[in-house]
């Protein structure tokens, strides 16, 4: 008999195409907003047009008289809920929860009223005929260091400043200084799948059909907002095109919903527009983040600092924690970092792929980079002469660190021994040629999860657990772990997801689903193991075990070991310097990731981090115009995202990497695709035009005011 | 007296006739999603912006969100629903779940709805704003990866799936065309 941690089968590792690619391919997969209701409303949102002050009037009276509306619900009106309440995993929810709870306007594009028709036309058209006024006063949405109200703020996991040793110090006695600003772009999700969610009461329970990252966290969170009993909540997701971070708890659009089901007593649809998503669904905050690097001159860091600002709302305290992959990475004698946060009248910001990594491994990486070019060391080879025995700040070993290994092979596939060092020398045509490389890492974590396996009598095996697939393949892969498990073909192997019902699983976040899931599936199949070992048969209505990881996360959670995953980024881009343009021309990653569950999709999930690498580095930059304190062009047009036509070839493998002291074997892919790939770009930028560019997306207009002769 | 705001049409579509009373606002997407039950083209901007609506118009690809569906009568409508011969997979559909090119599958019914015209497209002679040689006499060129990204431009991809779609497209196509070699179509 073997157990949970040491049943290892034919399925994983080997490539498997996704279990719902069928129906993905043929359109009969079914997303949030597409189940059919008898009876349906359609609610559509009215957001605010100021960015402070408060709602004097709203005129609904007009709005009401046209065809088909049922109702407007707005802060004269609505249904009391409670948000005073506190998630163990999440935190305090956001005054966003509070839907119509107050008159007053924290930021542009804060929800002001719901308008609900019978149909999504009459609802959308009522809702642009509503007229709101207001009493507006002064707003403050312009990020800067200067900022009076610069704070350290708290991180998730991490306090805001950590500090060893004496700063100063080891700077003045550094031969190579390395001083330098960063600045990243506002990212938004914009998953391509709109936030859907369909309410329907059924006396005092709550049935939702919702696209989203842990059904879980919704339904309690729901549950607390309208006082119920945590079990008549029930939230499903099945299919959810793309979250990224943002559909990771309960919004607006879920109470919004919620609260006209209840009113109407008939269900009601709500549906975000892409508009909407850019203030209702989270974002990344701009960074401004300042380095400083000290090295001896065979580039061994005697001195670190890292600072990075980044804004969040009045509302919640939301911080970027940019300076945790530095926290980890490398090591010296006097190691300082501090997250920054300014509260601003902007929307809260939330976690996005990679939170904190990303763009803190564009400054990070970026600034090794010009620490090496300093000391007239290749890049790759700094990083060797850095790496650290133990976590710097916290003195913890590394559970497996294999990043050597990542460079190593990386060096080898991309060609890098070739490579010329100095900068600006390469021409092809009218383009300037470069390249780069970077680090990438990303926190291990592993959360309480439960799941059932059944025995069914002909055979089969059905798994069930409130997992999310968001397109990562984690279906596919909890298929194929649970059959390696069970020691079984996948065929044999049904696994349903997304639904509250199955019990409380981890939400598809910080690259821990498929992890945590495993781990809880593999405790099931284990117990299940055990008792059909006994000899009998297996009833018509199957044998069922159900278990939980309660204790086992939360004891590997708090051990004593830098967990974490790692990679490394290579880049070729083509510079125009008299256009600006910048292409990038091949990728390749290179990642240590513990054990590959499905190469097929893992692969994908990789490129997909990496291209969004590309596209933080070139093209994502929401436009804040100060004067209204509103984005300038919320939508595909105005905020452009990578296109085919910006993505090269991109290739992503992974080294071996043991981890023998690790329970589950199986880490987190989601996000380390997206940490480094940025700043892998922006060093080849440097590589290729003898310029240093700080300031993400890499513009045209940007590399024509910093490049010489251009 | 109320003006009048909804009209019968009869939409042909996948080789179906569909006679339905619509609002003069309903888009071509929202009757398709909301009123026939075919969801398969999915709404990702409702503007024209992402692609994730795609469906062919009388062979053409559109974007069915900028579309009225009083407009669209009298035309051939292909969907996603539409392009699977029974349970075979048409070669588009079968290189995209064969290589994985999509993940959370939201924008995949545009996509690939995008990459049968692009092939025909391309077969027909058309050129991009990558062909090098537009003279009639030079004939198609290869359809190279470059062609392919410039021709799916139009259909946005959050997850990042580009790199598997063009390779999907390029398989397709091969398949398509016995004259365009593999190698040819997925060199980069």
């Amino acid at each position: 008999m073997s157990t949970a941690t040491e049943a290892h089968g034919k399925a994983i590792g080997v490539p498997h195409v996704r279990v719902e690619g069928r129906d993905k391919v043929t359109g009969a997969a079914r997303y949030a907003g597409e189940v059919p209701f008898p009876d349906l409303a359609h609610g559509w949102l009215v957001l605010s047009t100021v960015a402070r002050g408060r709602v004097r009037f709203i005129d609904t009276a007009p709005v009401l008289g046209m065809p088909g509306v049922l109702a407007v619900l707005h802060h004269g009106n609505a249904l009391p809920v409670d948000i005073s309440w506190v998630d163990p995993q999440l935190g305090p929810p956001d005054a966003t929860l509070g839907v119509f709870q107050q008159d007053l306007v924290p930021y542009a594009g804060w929800p002001v009223a719901l308008v609900v028709a019978e149909t999504s036309e009459q609802a959308r058209e009522a809702a642009e005929a509503l007229k709101v006024d207001y009493d507006q006063e002064a707003h403050d949405v312009a990020l800067s260091y200067d900022h009076p109200g610069v704070y350290p703020l708290v991180g998730p996991l991490r306090p805001a400043t950590e500090e060893k040793g004496d700063l100063a110090a080891e700077l003045a006695a550094s031969d190579v200084v390395v001083d330098a600003e960063y600045a990243t772009g506002q990212g938004h999700h914009n998953p391509m799948e709109p936030h859907a969610v369909t309410a329907r009461w059924e006396g005092d329970r709550l049935e939702v059909l919702d696209s989203n990252q842990g059904s879980p966290f919704v339904a309690n969170a729901l549950a607390q907002t309208f006082s119920l009993e945590p079990t008549a909540v029930r939230v499903r997701t099945e299919h959810v095109g793309g979250a990224f971070g943002s559909k990771s708890q309960a919004r607006t659009h879920h109470v919004a919903a919620a609260m006209a089901a209840r009113i109407l007593d008939r269900p009601v649809r709500v549906v975000l527009t892409r508009r909407q998503m850019f203030s209702l669904t989270g974002y990344r905050s701009a960074t401004i983040q300042r380095i400083r690097l000290g090295a001896n001159p065979e580039g061994k860091l005697r001195a670190v600092e890292h600072r990075s600002l980044c804004q969040t709302s009045t509302t919640y305290e939301y911080v970027e924690a940019s300076t945790m992959m530095t926290r980890m990475m490398y090591d010296a004698d006097a190691h300082h970092t501090a997250n920054l946060a300014v509260r601003l009248d902007v929307p809260t910001p939330g976690f996005m792929r990679a939170p904190g990594e990303a763009p803190g491994s564009f400054a990070l990486e970026c600034a090794m980079d010009e620490l090496a070019e300093k000391c007239g060391i290749d890049p790759i080879e700094l990083r060797l002469r850095n790496e650290p025995e133990r976590g710097p700040i916290s003195g913890r070993e590394y559970s497996a660190r294999n990043v050597v290994a990542c460079f190593r092979e990386g060096a080898r596939r991309f060609g890098w021994a070739e490579r010329d060092p100095r900068p600006g020398v390469r021409r092809e045509g009218r383009w300037l040629l470069g390249t780069g490389t970077a680090a990438a890492t990303y926190p291990m974590h592993v959360m309480p999860s439960s799941a059932s396996v059944t025995a069914n009598a002909d055979a089969t095996f059905t798994v069930r657990i409130a997992a999310s697939d968001l397109g990562t393949g984690a279906r596919t892969a909890l298929t194929l772990a649970a059959a390696d498990a069970l020691e079984v073909a996948p065929e044999r192997v049904r696994v349903e997801i997304g639904d509250t019902a199955f019990g409380f699983a981890m939400v598809a976040a910080a690259s821990a689903g498929t992890r945590s899931w495993v781990f809880a599936i593999r405790k099931a199949v284990a117990q299940l193991r055990e008792q059909l070992s006994q000899g009998a048969a297996v009833p018509p209505e199957g044998v069922t075990v159900m278990a939980n990881t309660f204790a086992e996360a939360g004891a590997l959670h708090h051990d004593d070991k830098e967990r974490h995953t790692y990679g490394a980024q290579f880049a070729e881009v083509a510079v125009d310097p008299a256009t600006g343009e910048v292409r990038v021309r091949r990728m390749l990653g290179m990642f240590a990731v513990g054990q590959i569950i499905n190469p097929l999709t893992a692969r994908s999930q990789f490129i997909g981090g990496m291209t969004w690498g590309i596209s933080m580095a070139l093209h994502e930059e929401a436009a804040l115009d100060e004067a209204t304190g509103s984005l300038v062009g919320a939508d595909f047009a105005g905020y452009h995202i990578s296109a085919h036509a910006d993505v090269p070839a991109i290739e992503a493998d992974w080294v071996d990497d043991p981890d023998p002291g690790d329970p589950v074997g199986i880490k987190g892919i989601g996000e380390i695709g997206n940490v480094g790939a940025a700043a892998a770009i922006a060093n080849a930028v440097w590589h290729a035009t003898g310029v240093r560019q700080r300031q993400l997306p890499i513009r045209p207009d940007r590399v024509l005011l910093a490049t010489p002769g251009a | 007296m109320a003006p009048e705001t909804s009209s019968a049409v009869t939409l042909n579509i996948n080789g179906e006739k569909y006679t339905l009373s619509v609002d003069h606002r309903t888009t071509l997407l929202d009757a398709l999603r909301e009123r026939l039950d075919l969801t398969g083209a999915k709404k990702g901007c409702d503007q024209g912006q992402c692609g994730a609506c795609t469906v062919l118009l009388d062979g053409r690809r559109a974007v069915s969100c900028l579309q009225l569906a009083v407009a669209a009568e009298g035309r051939e409508i292909t969907t996603i629903e539409g392009l699977a011969e029974g349970d075979r997979l048409h070669p588009v559909q079968q290189a995209f779940l064969d290589l994985d090119g999509y993940q959370c599958g939201y924008c995949t019914p545009g996509q690939i709805c995008s990459a049968v015209a692009v092939i025909e497209e391309h077969a027909a002679g058309w050129p991009s704003a990558v062909t090098d040689d537009v003279r009639p006499e030079a004939g198609p060129a290869p359809l190279s990866a470059e062609e392919i990204r410039e021709r799916m431009s139009g259909n946005l991809c959050r997850c990042g799936a580009y790199v598997a779609i063009v390779e999907a497209v390029g398989q397709a196509a091969a398949t398509a065309a016995d004259r365009i070699g593999t190698e040819e179509v997925t060199a980069v």
